[in-house]
């Protein structure tokens, strides 16, 4: 069993996103500590890219924040290294379908797999794509997450059938971002992922506060958030690591 | 699995949220691209308010003046709205009004395919927003007073360079929140399949024109065709119909800015290797991390960091040849043609001009060169004053 699969074991999980190199690389090493401490149970570590076309201004933002301060593909390489001395929980990528080809595929999911990395989700690689990845995932042993929107219908049962780790489920249309209502029916697009498999389903885009998270947690069995941390990090900058701690307990601790 | 591969190039590199939306796309064309009825009105559309066929011209005084090949012009900046943008928005309008949308949202750069997206939404009665970068709203205000003229929303977009990659990243956002009514008229033979199929079947028209108005003019098809470069929509409109005539050279100009040696380039081909970006894999500027470089080009409509994935394809397998044309290049033709035969190109059709009077002298007096002069110049006119040093107000 995957190790991410195993995450989902101690009741639902909290799957928080940081995106690595906001402010600096130093800061994302204590973040990373900080929210495994305060319950996370898998952690989603952003590689900047010039132009994240899934992504609204916040975590934007951060991409461009994170560039300009001279963050690279090996210098995240090297900050997964280190911080794998502590952080225990499964650590996934996030990031763009260029940056993992342009590094060299292989290449990228060799060296993903011998600093201790378990996952990696592409948004701009969907169920058709997945061959350009998928196999050298598996060949590292490393799960490709495959995403599922409010648009998919029909292709659910396709997507979920061969999916690994966990299903991430798209709750609204549209780019990540913090949304104070979330309309799409869940409910039914988490039953027809588990009518096609065993492997757990997190819900994200859009959720912010505790309540949300408790509100999507009964529907699914973990809770993404990305934009709202990454709205504290922005704020607070290099001074987040105390509000993010926070931030995260109080989720984990609403969905427990 | 994959679909709409040219080569290794193309595919459907799309968030999962849109993919029913480009699935949707391809069954619908796939059925009215053999629709007597779909296909009648276009035609109409084509003759009757873009005034098709655009003209075959012999550019007698520009041949001479060379002293090598026969040179033609092929008058895609004598369509309505000004350029060759028409043919595309023409027929993906007319199909997204067949699926059942009642809006339309689009990318643009020199706002050439703005200006056309918001003139056919006018005519179509449909609801029309778009995006062009603020770098862009600045150097072609007079597109974007257009097209608020023609009843479209304009978003300046102050995303990443503030160009028409930021304005393709943020169409392809807002396609995302908003799918069920609309439909992303994709200005370029680029982003995920099936836009670089369609776009290009739409502006294949051009070369299908080109070929019959030379063997009426010449008795012969062409020995060259050139036409600029960005995405590649007018190029491969141009190339199409000549990719199986084996001896007729197709070639596409692409921006250099100010030299392909420089940072301050959009010579995908000359600079660019192969990537993933836009729904698509094919040749992109890029560092050795896979981010996105901020080209540069004087020319609004050729500032992409991208190319179609068929063009790839086309250099990839040798069939088509891409050449690098600088600013500096580009002005003096657009000079030249302007002073030569008294038609001003478009800045980016400038760039064809300009290998076409690097070409023209070394053929003979009996090939033919088409240029494809995709589009007119008076957008450009300011911008041309001020890269000469003279300020003047539209």
């Amino acid at each position: 069993m995957s190790h991410i699969k195993e995450a989902f074991k101690n009741g639902k999980a909290f799957i928080p996103f940081i995106t690595a190199g906001d402010p600096d690389l130093e800061t994302t090493e204590k973040l990373l500590k900080a929210v495994e401490k305060a319950g996370a149970d898998i952690i989603e570590i952003g590689i900047p890219f010039s132009d994240p076309t899934a992504e609204g201004p916040v975590i934007q933002g951060a991409n461009i924040r994170a560039l300009k301060n001279g963050v690279t593909t090996d210098k995240i390489f090297d900050m997964v290294k280190r911080v794998r001395k502590d952080v225990k929980i499964p650590l996934v990528f996030m990031t763009y379908a260029n940056v993992v080809f342009s590094y060299g595929t292989d290449k990228f999911l060799k060296t993903a797999s011998e600093i201790g990395m378990d996952g990696l989700i592409l948004p701009d690689v969907p169920y058709e794509e997945k061959e350009d990845f998928a196999p050298t995932c598996e060949k590292y042993g490393l799960d490709l997450i495959s995403l599922v929107a409010p648009t998919s219908h029909d292709r659910i049962k396709m997507i979920a059938k061969e999916a690994k780790g966990f299903v991430y489920c798209v709750s609204s249309l549209g780019v990540t971002g913090m949304r104070s209502n979330i309309t799409t029916d869940i409910g039914a697009m988490v039953k027809l992922v588990k009518e096609s498999t065993d492997i757990p389903a997190a819900i994200g885009f859009g959720i912010s506060t505790p309540e949300q998270a408790k509100e999507m947690s009964k529907k699914a069995d973990g809770v993404i958030v990305g934009s709202a941390i990454v709205n504290i990090i922005g704020a607070n900058g290099r001074d987040s690591v105390q509000p993010v701690y926070d931030y995260v307990k109080s989720m984990k601790d609403a969905i427990r | 699995m994959s679909k709409g591969r040219f080569g290794i190039h193309g595919g459907q590199y799309i968030p999962e949220t849109l993919m029913n939306a480009v699935i949707e796309l391809e069954d619908a064309y796939n059925y009215y691209k053999n629709d007597k009825q779909f296909n009648d009105e276009l035609q109409k559309l084509f003759k009757e308010y873009a005034g098709r066929p655009s003209l075959l011209y012999y550019a007698e005084k520009m041949t001479k003046d060379l002293g090598g090949a026969k040179i033609y012009l092929k008058r895609e900046d004598l369509n309505h709205t000004g350029a060759h943008k028409i043919n595309n928005v023409l027929g993906q309008v007319l199909l997204a009004k067949k699926m059942g949308k009642t809006r339309v949202i689009a990318e643009t750069g020199a706002g050439q395919h703005g200006v056309a997206t918001a003139t056919v939404a006018a005519l179509m009665d449909m609801e029309c927003e778009v995006f062009m970068g603020i770098e862009d709203t600045k150097r072609q205000a007079l597109n974007v007073y257009k097209m608020r003229l023609l009843g479209a929303k304009v978003h300046e977009v102050t995303t990443g360079t503030g160009t028409l990659k930021d304005a393709v990243s943020e169409t392809m956002r807002e396609w995302t929140s908003r799918i069920a009514d609309t439909h992303y008229v994709l200005g370029s033979v680029m982003g995920p399949h099936p836009f670089p199929t369609i776009v290009r079947d739409f502006q294949s028209v051009i070369s299908k024109e080109i070929k019959e108005q030379c063997l009426e003019k010449e008795g012969k098809l062409p020995d060259a065709v050139i036409a600029c470069v960005g995405g590649g929509s007018n190029a491969i409109g141009a190339f199409y119909n000549f990719i199986n005539d084996k001896n007729v050279q197709l070639i596409g100009c692409e921006a250099a800015g100010r030299g392909a040696d420089t940072f301050e380039t959009a010579a995908t081909i000359s600079t660019g290797r192969l990537g993933i970006f836009h729904g698509m894999k094919s040749y992109f500027c890029q560092d050795k991390y896979g981010q996105i470089a901020p080209v540069y080009s004087i020319s609004a409509g050729l500032d992409y960091p991208g190319i179609g994935p068929e063009h790839a394809y086309l250099h990839d397998t040798g069939r088509a040849q891409y050449v690098p044309i600088t600013d500096d290049e580009a002005v003096d033709a657009f000079e030249y043609l302007s002073r030569t035969e008294g038609i001003i190109p478009a800045i980016e059709s400038a760039h064809a001009v300009a290998y076409a009077m690097k070409l023209a002298p070394t053929m003979a007096k009996d090939k033919i060169i088409v240029i494809n002069i995709s589009g007119r110049g008076d957008k450009d006119c300011a911008a041309i004053a001020r890269y000469r040093g003279e300020e003047i107000s539209e």
